[in-house]
C-alpha cells in the first residue's frame, strides 16, 4: 500500500507537517522572545498628559484601544509627532489629528490656581490624574507645576473657577536653536530688498 | 542698521558649489582635446548638444518647481552631467540619441529624485545606460582614429561632423567611418596570443601602450583627475581603489598575454572610460560612498566589477553598469564603515542604536 | 623635541591676528555703569548677598557661590548697586537674564585684601578654596567653574595650558603671554602644586605666535614645563583636539579629560588664578580683544568684566555703517549679538566687529552635494553630511548612531562646505530638540507612575472599603439576630435622631442668631455678585465671548441669591415684631425666675458664640461674632442686674406687682422693639460700612499691583474702587443721619476705639465674675451639644457606609470620656 504514489504522497507530507509543527511548536516555546507587548510600546509613546481628550480616561487605556484597532490621530496633546511615531510603530500612514478631540497646541501649560480665591473644595485635587494638586478640605490648594501635565481636567470642576492654564514660562534654560530655513525657503526669500539670514525670519531688531 | 543674528561660523572658505562644478568641467579639457584630436569633432558637438538640452531641462524643471531659474542654473551641475555624458557618447552619434539621453539624465535620473543631491543614482551614468540598452547599433559604433582612416577618405571637418551628426543638414548622406575599440578587439579576439594580436592590429601596432588615440584620451583625463585631486575637489581614494583592484584583476587574468587573456593591466587602464570613470564618475559625491574606507570600498568593487563585465559580458565597456551597480550599494557599504568618532574606541554601525 | 600628533580634518581660516597685536594691553576709562551677569558659568547661578542701594567696595563679593558646581561674582569697582534686575545679557538666545547694576563712583577704592607670598605653604584645598572665592570660571571659551575642574578625583599625570589661541582675530592670550609672562608661569606652578605635580606640564601653542614663545622661554629654563609649538590650525585649541595633538590620547565620548588623567587650563585662567593666590584679588576684569574693520582701532584691553560692549566699541572708532553683525567670541564659534549694551563677562575674549566685506552675509544654502569637504574637515571624524541629511529628515535616532553629540560645534564643517550650509545650526537644533525630548520622556514617564500608582491606590481604597462594608453589614445581621429584637436598635436611633432635630429646631429659634446668619448671607452674596460682575467686566474687556458668557451667567445667578436672601431677611424682620407677645407671655411666670432662666439661656448663647470665634477662620466673621457676643454679654449683665434688683425671697408676688412688672417688662419690650429696629439699621450700616473699607483696601492693593505689573485690568479695577468709594460715602452718610451724628469721620476711629475699650473691660470683668462651677457647666453643657452632635454624624455615617465612621466613632469615644470627667469635676464642686 505504501507503494501507492497517492498514499506514500500523502503519509509523507503529513509526516513532514507534524515534524515541522512539532519543531515550530518548540522553538515558539523554547526561543519564545520576552518583547514588550505592543500595548506597552504604544503607552510609551504617549504623552502620558492623561488627559482624556481622546475619550480614553488616561494614557493607557487609549494604548489599549489603539491596539484594539482604534485611530491613532485622537492625542493632541502629543500632536503629529506623536502620531508619526505611532504611526511608525504599527507601520501604518500617519494621519492628521483628528480635529474632533482638540487642536495641537505648541505652548505648553501648566495649571495655576489663583490660592486668594481658592475654597478648599478639593474638587481639582480629585480630578488630577496624576495627583499633582496638594490641598486638604477647606485649606487652600496648590498645583505642583513640575508634576503638573497640562491637561485641563482640574480647570472644569472647579466651582469658582479659580484655575488657570498658564503657559510655562521659557527661560534661558530651555532656549534651543531652530532648524534653519530650508534651502528652498532661502532661495525663495532671495528676492531684491531681502536679507537672508539663516535662522527663519530671525532677524534682530 | 539692526544688526545681524546670524549662527556661527561667521567665516567662510570662498569655495563654492559652482566653482567647484566649473573646475570640474575646466579638468575635462584634456580629454577632450585628445578625444577631438584622434577622433573629429564628434565629442565636441556631443557636448555641445547635451549641454543645451541639458540647461534647457534644467531651468524647464525649475519653473515647473517655481524655484528661481538663475540661482538653481549657476550650480553648474547640468552641465556637468552633460559634459560627462557628451564625452562618453560615441563621438559622431546622431543628435537624437545625444538628445534622449541627457534629457533622461536630467529629467528623470536627477529631478524625479529631487534633483542635485538627492539622486541616488549617476545621472550621466543613468543616460548613458538607457541609451545603450535601447539603441546598441548607434551606441556600440564608435569612430575610427583619424590616422586610421582608410587610404582615399580624410576625416570630416567641423560642418561635415555637423552633418553626420544631423542626417537633415546634409544634401546627401556622409556616413561615419566606425571602427573597433580595443576592447572590442580583444572580445573578438579568440585565436591570437596577445602578442600577435598586438602586431597585426594597426590600432596596436601603431599605439605606444594601449589602443591608438585611447591610451591619449585616458591620459589626458588622468592628467584632469590629477590636476582636481591637486585642487583637493575629491579625495584619492574611490578613483585609487578602482584603477588598482581593476589592473590587480587584468594582472590576474593577463594569462601571460595566451590567446585566452583578457589585456594587459595597462590596456586595461589607458582603454576605454577607465580614466573619466575613475575620476569623472566614481568620484561623483551625491552617489558614492561618504566616509573614505567606504570610498575604497566602493571604488575597488567598481574596479573588479568593470573587469568581470569586460572579460565575461555581452557589452564591451562597464563602466556605467560598473558605477550603477555600486551606486546601489553605496548606502549599505555607508552603513558598516562609519569613521570612528573621536573619543570612541571603535566605530559602529550607523542602523545600531545606542546601548 | 616632543612628538606632536597630526590634529585630525580641522581648516586653515584667515588668521587676521596682526592688527590687534600692533600695541599692548590698554586700559579704558571707567564706564558709567557696570552690568553684571549674575550666572556667568556653567552651572547654578550664585546667590546674592548685596542689594540695591549698597555701597560696594572694588572686589567685594556681589554674589557668592550656590553649590558646588557655582562660582561668585565680585564687584569689579567701588560703586553704587543701583539695579537688580534682568537685562540682556552675552548669549546666542539674545534673552536676558538677572543683572546687578554698578554705578561706580571713580574712587576705585578696593576692599582689603592680601594674597600669598608662598603658596606652597597653603594646602592645595586651601587654594583650591581661594580660587572658588574668587569667583574663576574658565576663561576661554564655556565658563567652567575653575575650581571644579581643577578638584580631579584621579591622579593626574599631566598638566596641559592651552596658549593655542587657534580661533582668528582673537590675541587676548597671545598679549597677555606676551606681556605677563612671569605671572603666568607662576600661574602655572600654582596649579601644578594644586594638582600634586604631575609628571607632564605643557604648554600648547601655535606656530603662528613665535613672540609670545619666546616670552615664555626665559621663565622656563629650570622648571619642569614644557613649552610646545605646533603647526597652526583651527580647531587645535579645543579642549579634546589639543589633548590629542600633545598627547596622541583622546578624551572618552562623553567623558572629561580628567578621566584619562588629564587637566586642561586656559592661559587666561591661569593668570586669573595667580592674580587671585598671589594677590588675593577675585576675578574682576580680563583681556579681551576689541577687533574688525568696522572697528579703526583694533587692540586688546584689560576690561572690567560688566562693561557694556558699546563702551568699548565707542573708544575703539565703531562705525555701525560698516557693521553688519557685532561677534562677541571669534569668527568660528562666537555668537552674534542684538544689542550693544550687553556686558562683557568672564568668557568674553573677543569683540568682533567686522565690515561687511570681511564677513559678508552668507548667500542662502545650496543643495548638498556630499561632496566631503565637511567630513574632511571635521576634528572629530563625523561624517557632517550625514548627520546634515538626518537633522534635516528629524531623524534624532540615527543622528545618535552617527555620534551628534560628539561634536565640538567648531563650525570647520560650515566653513567649508561649498553649499553654504548652516551645518552647526542644524546640528545645534537638533542636539536641543533631543535633548527636550529626553526631558519631556523623563516627565512623561514620571507622570505615567503617578497616574499608575493613583490608579492603584484608588482600586486598594474601593477594595478595602467594599471589604468593611461586607464585614459591618456581616456584623448588623448577626447582631440582629442575637438580640431576637430588629426593631429596637432602629427606635433608639430614631429617638437619638429626633432630639437632635428637636434641638437644633430649638437653637434656630433664637431669632437674633437668624438674622445674624441672615444678614452675613446678604453680605456674601452682595460680595460674590461684585466680583462676578468685575469678572464680567475684564471677560467683556478681554473680549472672550465664551467667558463673557459665563461670567454673565455667574452673575444672573448671583442676583438670584442675593434677592433670596434679602427676602428671607426681611421675612424674619416682620416675624421679630411678634418678639413682644413672647415677652407677654414669659412675663406670666415669676419675673425672677424668667431672668434666671434668661441668664442661663444668655450664658449658654455666650459660650456658643465664643467657641464659634475660635473655630472661625475668617477675619470678617470673626469681627461680626465679636459684634454678637458683646451684645449678648451686655444683655447678661443688665439681666444680671435686673435679678439682683428682684427681691430674692419674693415667694409671693402679689398680683398687683405682677401687672406691675408686667406693665413695665411690656413697656421695656416695646421701647426695646423700638430700638431694635432703629439699632439694627444702625448696626447693619456700621458693619456695612466696615466690610466696605476692608473691600477698598483690598481693592487698592490689587490696583496697586496691577498697576505695577501693567496689567490689562487697571481699569476695571479703578472703576471697581470708585463705586466701593461711593458706595462707602453714601452708607456713611446714611449712617451718621441715622445716628443724628454730625462728627467728622477723623473723630470716629477714636469713638469706635473708647467703645472696644469699654467693651473690653466689660467683658474682663464678666469673665472674672463668672465663677468656677459656671464654668464647669459652661463645659459640660459645651461637651454635651458636641457629643450629641458627633453622635449624630456616627449615625448618618453609619447609614451611609461612609469610611469615616471608625473616626468618628473614636471622637465620639472621646469625647464622652471628657463629658464623663468634666460632669465628675462638677459634681465634685458641687458637693
Amino acid at each position: 500500500m505504501i507503494q501507492h504514489p497517492l498514499i506514500a504522497a500523502l503519509v509523507a507530507l503529513v509526516g513532514l507537517a507534524v515534524i515541522f509543527g512539532a519543531v515550530l511548536g518548540f522553538a515558539a516555546i523554547k526561543f519564545r522572545v520576552e518583547g514588550d507587548p505592543i500595548v506597552e510600546q504604544i503607552d510609551k509613546l504617549l504623552p502620558q498628559t492623561q488627559c482624556g481628550q481622546c475619550g480614553y480616561p488616561g494614557c493607557r487605556p487609549y494604548a489599549q484601544a489603539i491596539a484594539d484597532g482604534d485611530a491613532i490621530n485622537k492625542c493632541p496633546p502629543g500632536g503629529q509627532t506623536t502620531i508619526n511615531a505611532l504611526a511608525a510603530l504599527l507601520d501604518v500612514d500617519a494621519p492628521t489629528l483628528d480635529a474632533e478631540h482638540g487642536q495641537e497646541s505648541d505652548i505648553k501649560k501648566v495649571a495655576f490656581i489663583r490660592e486668594d480665591e481658592c475654597i478648599g473644595c478639593t474638587k481639582c485635587i480629585q480630578a488630577c490624574p496624576v495627583d499633582a494638586i496638594l490641598g486638604a478640605a477647606k485649606q487652600m490648594h496648590t498645583v505642583i507645576a513640575s508634576e503638573c501635565t497640562g491637561c485641563d481636567l482640574c480647570v472644569e470642576p472647579c466651582p469658582v473657577d479659580c484655575i488657570d492654564m498658564l503657559p510655562v514660562p521659557q527661560g534661558l534654560a530651555d532656549w534651543k536653536w531652530e532648524m534653519p530655513a530650508s534651502s528652498a525657503e532661502q532661495v525663495k526669500a532671495l528676492r531684491p530688498g531681502n536679507i537672508i539670514a539663516t535662522d527663519r525670519g530671525d532677524r534682530a531688531a | 542698521m539692526a544688526l545681524l543674528k546670524l549662527t556661527s561660523p561667521h567665516a567662510h572658505a570662498a569655495q563654492n558649489t559652482g566653482a567647484v562644478m566649473r573646475l570640474v568641467l575646466l579638468a575635462t579639457i584634456p580629454g577632450l582635446l585628445a578625444l577631438t584630436v584622434f577622433f573629429g569633432w564628434g565629442s565636441l558637438i556631443n557636448i555641445l548638444i547635451a549641454g543645451t538640452v541639458a540647461v534647457c531641462c534644467e531651468a524647464l524643471v525649475m519653473r515647473l518647481r517655481k524655484r528661481p531659474v538663475m540661482f538653481y542654473l549657476r550650480d553648474c551641475s547640468a552641465l556637468v552631467t552633460a559634459v560627462l555624458l557628451g564625452l562618453a557618447l560615441p563621438p559622431l552619434a546622431p543628435w537624437w540619441v545625444v538628445v534622449i539621453g541627457t534629457g533622461f539624465a536630467i529629467l528623470i535620473a536627477k529631478h524625479l529624485y529631487g534633483g542635485l543631491g538627492y539622486n541616488p543614482f549617476n545621472p550621466a551614468m543613468v543616460g548613458y545606460v538607457v541609451l545603450l540598452i535601447s539603441f546598441p547599433v548607434q551606441m556600440t559604433a564608435w569612430a575610427t582614429p583619424l590616422p586610421l582612416y582608410p587610404e582615399g577618405l580624410s576625416a570630416p571637418s567641423f560642418w561635415e561632423s555637423l552633418q553626420i551628426v544631423f542626417p537633415v543638414l546634409s544634401p546627401g548622406n556622409i556616413d561615419a567611418v566606425t571602427a573597433a575599440t580595443p576592447l572590442d578587439t580583444f572580445k573578438h579576439n579568440s585565436s591570437l596570443l596577445v602578442t600577435q594580436l598586438y602586431e597585426k592590429t594597426p590600432l596596436f601596432s601603431q599605439a605606444h601602450w594601449a589602443g591608438l588615440g585611447w591610451e591619449w584620451v585616458n591620459l589626458g583625463f588622468l592628467a584632469g583627475g590629477i590636476l582636481l585631486l591637486a585642487r583637493r575637489v575629491f579625495t584619492w581614494h574611490a578613483p585609487v581603489a578602482m584603477l588598482s583592484s581593476l589592473a590587480l584583476c587584468a594582472a590576474l587574468f593577463y594569462d601571460s598575454g595566451s590567446s585566452a587573456s583578457h589585456g594587459s593591466p595597462l590596456m586595461h587602464l589607458l582603454s576605454g572610460g577607465t580614466m573619466l570613470g575613475a575620476f569623472f564618475i566614481v568620484t561623483d559625491p551625491v552617489t558614492s560612498a561618504t566616509s573614505n574606507r567606504g570610498r575604497l570600498i566602493y571604488g575597488a568593487l567598481i574596479g573588479v566589477l568593470i573587469f568581470i563585465i569586460r572579460s565575461w559580458g555581452s557589452y564591451p565597456d562597464a563602466v556605467a553598469f560598473a558605477v550603477l551597480l555600486m551606486n546601489f550599494a553605496a548606502p549599505l557599504i555607508d552603513n558598516y564603515t562609519l569613521p570612528r568618532t573621536y573619543g570612541h574606541t571603535k566605530s559602529r554601525r550607523a542602523t545600531k542604536k545606542k546601548e | 623635541m616632543r612628538k606632536i600628533w597630526d590634529l585630525v580634518g580641522g581648516v586653515h581660516p584667515p588668521e587676521n591676528k596682526h592688527q590687534s597685536v600692533q600695541q599692548p594691553i590698554g586700559r579704558l576709562p571707567l564706564p558709567e555703569k557696570l552690568v553684571i551677569p549674575l550666572n556667568q558659568h556653567i552651572g547654578a547661578p550664585p546667590k546674592l548677598v548685596v542689594n540695591i542701594g549698597d555701597e560696594v567696595l572694588k572686589g567685594q563679593v556681589l554674589a557668592e557661590p550656590n553649590g558646588m558646581v557655582s562660582v561668585g561674582v565680585h564687584a569689579p569697582t567701588s560703586g553704587v548697586i543701583s539695579d537688580i534686575s534682568d537685562y540682556p545679557i552675552p548669549h546666542p538666545s539674545g534673552m536676558s537674564a538677572r543683572c546687578i547694576t554698578l554705578i561706580p563712583d571713580n574712587y576705585d577704592r578696593w576692599i582689603e585684601h592680601a594674597g600669598l607670598d608662598d603658596f606652597r605653604a597653603c594646602s592645595p584645598a586651601k587654594l583650591l578654596e581661594l580660587i572658588r572665592e574668587a569667583g574663576i570660571a574658565g576663561l576661554g571659551g564655556a565658563g567652567f567653574p575653575a575650581a571644579v575642574k581643577l578638584s580631579a578625583r584621579k591622579p593626574v599625570s599631566t598638566l596641559i595650558i592651552n596658549a593655542t589661541e587657534c580661533e582668528p582675530y582673537i590675541t587676548a592670550d597671545d598679549m597677555l603671554i606676551r606681556e605677563r609672562a612671569e605671572d603666568i608661569v607662576e600661574g602655572i606652578r600654582i596649579l601644578a602644586y594644586i594638582l600634586g605635580d604631575p609628571e607632564e606640564v605643557l604648554i600648547g601653542i601655535e606656530d603662528n605666535k613665535p613672540e609670545a614663545y619666546e616670552a615664555l622661554q626665559p621663565y622656563l629654563a629650570d622648571t619642569n614645563i614644557e613649552l610646545v609649538e605646533f603647526p597652526t590650525r583651527y580647531p587645535s585649541g579645543g579642549e579634546k583636539q589639543l589633548i590629542q595633538i600633545l598627547t596622541g590620547k583622546e578624551v572618552p565620548s562623553g567623558g572629561m579629560p580628567a578621566d584619562i588623567g588629564i587637566v586642561c587650563q586656559n592661559i587666561g585662567t591661569t593668570y586669573a588664578i595667580q592674580r587671585a593666590i598671589r594677590h588675593g584679588e577675585p576675578l574682576i576684569s580680563r583681556v579681551t580683544t576689541v577687533t574688525g574693520r568696522a572697528c579703526t582701532l583694533n587692540r586688546n584691553y584689560q576690561t572690567l568684566i560688566g562693561t557694556p560692549i558699546s563702551h568699548l566699541l565707542k573708544h575703539n572708532g565703531y562705525d555701525h555703517h560698516h557693521c553688519a553683525r557685532l561677534i562677541m567670541g571669534g569668527p568660528m564659534m562666537g555668537f552674534t549679538l542684538t544689542d550693544m549694551d550687553v556686558p562683557v563677562i568672564k568668557t568674553t575674549n573677543c569683540i568682533l566687529a567686522p565690515s561687511k566685506e570681511e564677513l559678508p552675509t552668507p548667500p542662502p544654502a545650496q543643495a548638498c552635494i556630499r561632496c566631503g569637504m565637511c567630513a574632511e574637515a571635521c576634528p572629530a571624524s563625523l561624517l557632517p553630511q550625514q548627520l546634515f541629511w538626518y537633522a534635516q529628515s528629524q531623524n534624532y535616532e540615527r543622528l545618535e548612531a552617527h555620534n551628534l553629540f560628539d561634536c565640538i560645534e567648531c563650525g570647520a564643517c560650515s566653513y567649508v562646505c561649498p553649499s553654504n550650509i548652516p551645518l552647526v545650526q542644524y546640528y545645534r537644533a537638533a542636539k536641543g530638540e533631543i535633548r527636550k525630548q529626553a526631558q519631556e520622556k523623563i516627565k512623561s514617564d514620571r507622570a505615567r507612575a503617578r497616574f499608575e500608582f493613583q490608579q492603584a491606590r484608588k482600586a486598594k481604597e474601593e477594595a478595602e472599603k467594599s471589604a468593611k462594608r461586607e464585614a459591618r453589614k456581616k456584623a448588623a445581621a448577626e447582631a440582629r439576630a442575637k438580640s431576637g429584637d430588629p426593631a429596637a436598635t432602629t427606635d433608639s436611633q430614631s429617638d437619638i435622631v429626633q432630639a437632635a432635630m428637636a434641638r437644633a429646631a430649638e437653637k434656630q429659634a433664637s431669632p437674633e442668631a437668624q438674622k445674624a446668619k441672615l444678614e452675613r448671607g446678604v453680605a456674601r452674596a452682595e460680595n460674590h455678585l461684585q466680583t462676578v460682575e468685575q469678572r464680567l467686566l475684564a471677560a467683556e474687556q478681554d473680549g472672550n465671548e465664551q467667558q463673557v458668557e459665563q461670567a454673565r451667567a455667574a452673575v444672573a445667578d448671583a442676583r438670584l441669591r442675593l434677592d433670596d436672601a434679602l427676602a428671607k431677611l426681611q421675612a424674619l424682620e416682620t416675624e421679630g415684631a411678634s418678639t413682644e407677645n413672647k415677652v407677654m407671655e414669659r412675663l406670666q411666670a415669676s419675673p425672677n425666675e424668667a431672668l434666671q432662666k434668661k441668664i442661663a439661656s444668655l450664658r449658654e448663647r455666650i459660650a456658643i458664640t465664643e467657641q464659634k470665634i475660635a473655630e472661625a477662620d475668617d477675619e470678617a466673621l470673626e469681627t461680626a461674632l465679636q459684634n454678637g457676643l458683646d451684645k449678648q454679654i451686655g444683655k447678661l449683665k443688665e439681666a444680671e442686674k435686673q435679678l439682683a434688683e428682684t427681691p430674692a425671697g419674693d415667694a409671693v408676688l402679689t398680683p398687683a406687682g405682677t401687672t406691675d412688672a408686667a406693665a413695665a417688662a411690656i413697656a421695656k419690650a416695646q421701647a426695646r422693639a423700638a430700638a431694635m429696629g432703629n439699632l439694627s439699621e444702625e448696626d447693619k450700616l456700621r458693619e456695612s460700612i466696615m466690610s466696605l473699607e476692608g473691600r477698598i483696601e483690598k481693592a487698592q492693593a490689587k490696583l496697586d499691583e496691577a498697576r505695577a505689573s501693567e496689567s490689562e485690568h487697571v481699569d476695571a479695577l479703578q472703576t471697581g474702587l470708585n463705586k466701593l468709594q461711593q458706595k462707602l460715602l453714601d452708607n456713611r452718610e446714611k449712617y451718621f443721619a441715622l445716628t443724628g451724628q454730625t462728627i467728622g469721620s477723623e473723630e470716629q476711629p477714636q469713638d469706635a476705639a473708647s467703645v472696644a475699650i469699654a467693651r473690653a473691660q466689660a467683658r474682663a470683668v464678666e469673665l472674672a465674675n463668672m465663677s468656677e462651677q459656671d464654668k464647669l457647666r459652661e463645659a459640660v453643657n459645651s461637651l454635651k451639644g458636641r457629643l450629641e452632635k458627633s453622635r449624630q454624624k456616627l449615625r448618618q455615617a453609619e447609614a451611609e457606609g461612609s469610611e469615616h465612621v471608625e473616626a468618628l466613632r473614636t471622637a465620639s469615644e472621646k469625647l464622652e470620656a471628657k463629658l464623663a470627667a468634666a460632669e465628675q469635676q462638677l459634681a465634685e464642686y458641687n458637693a
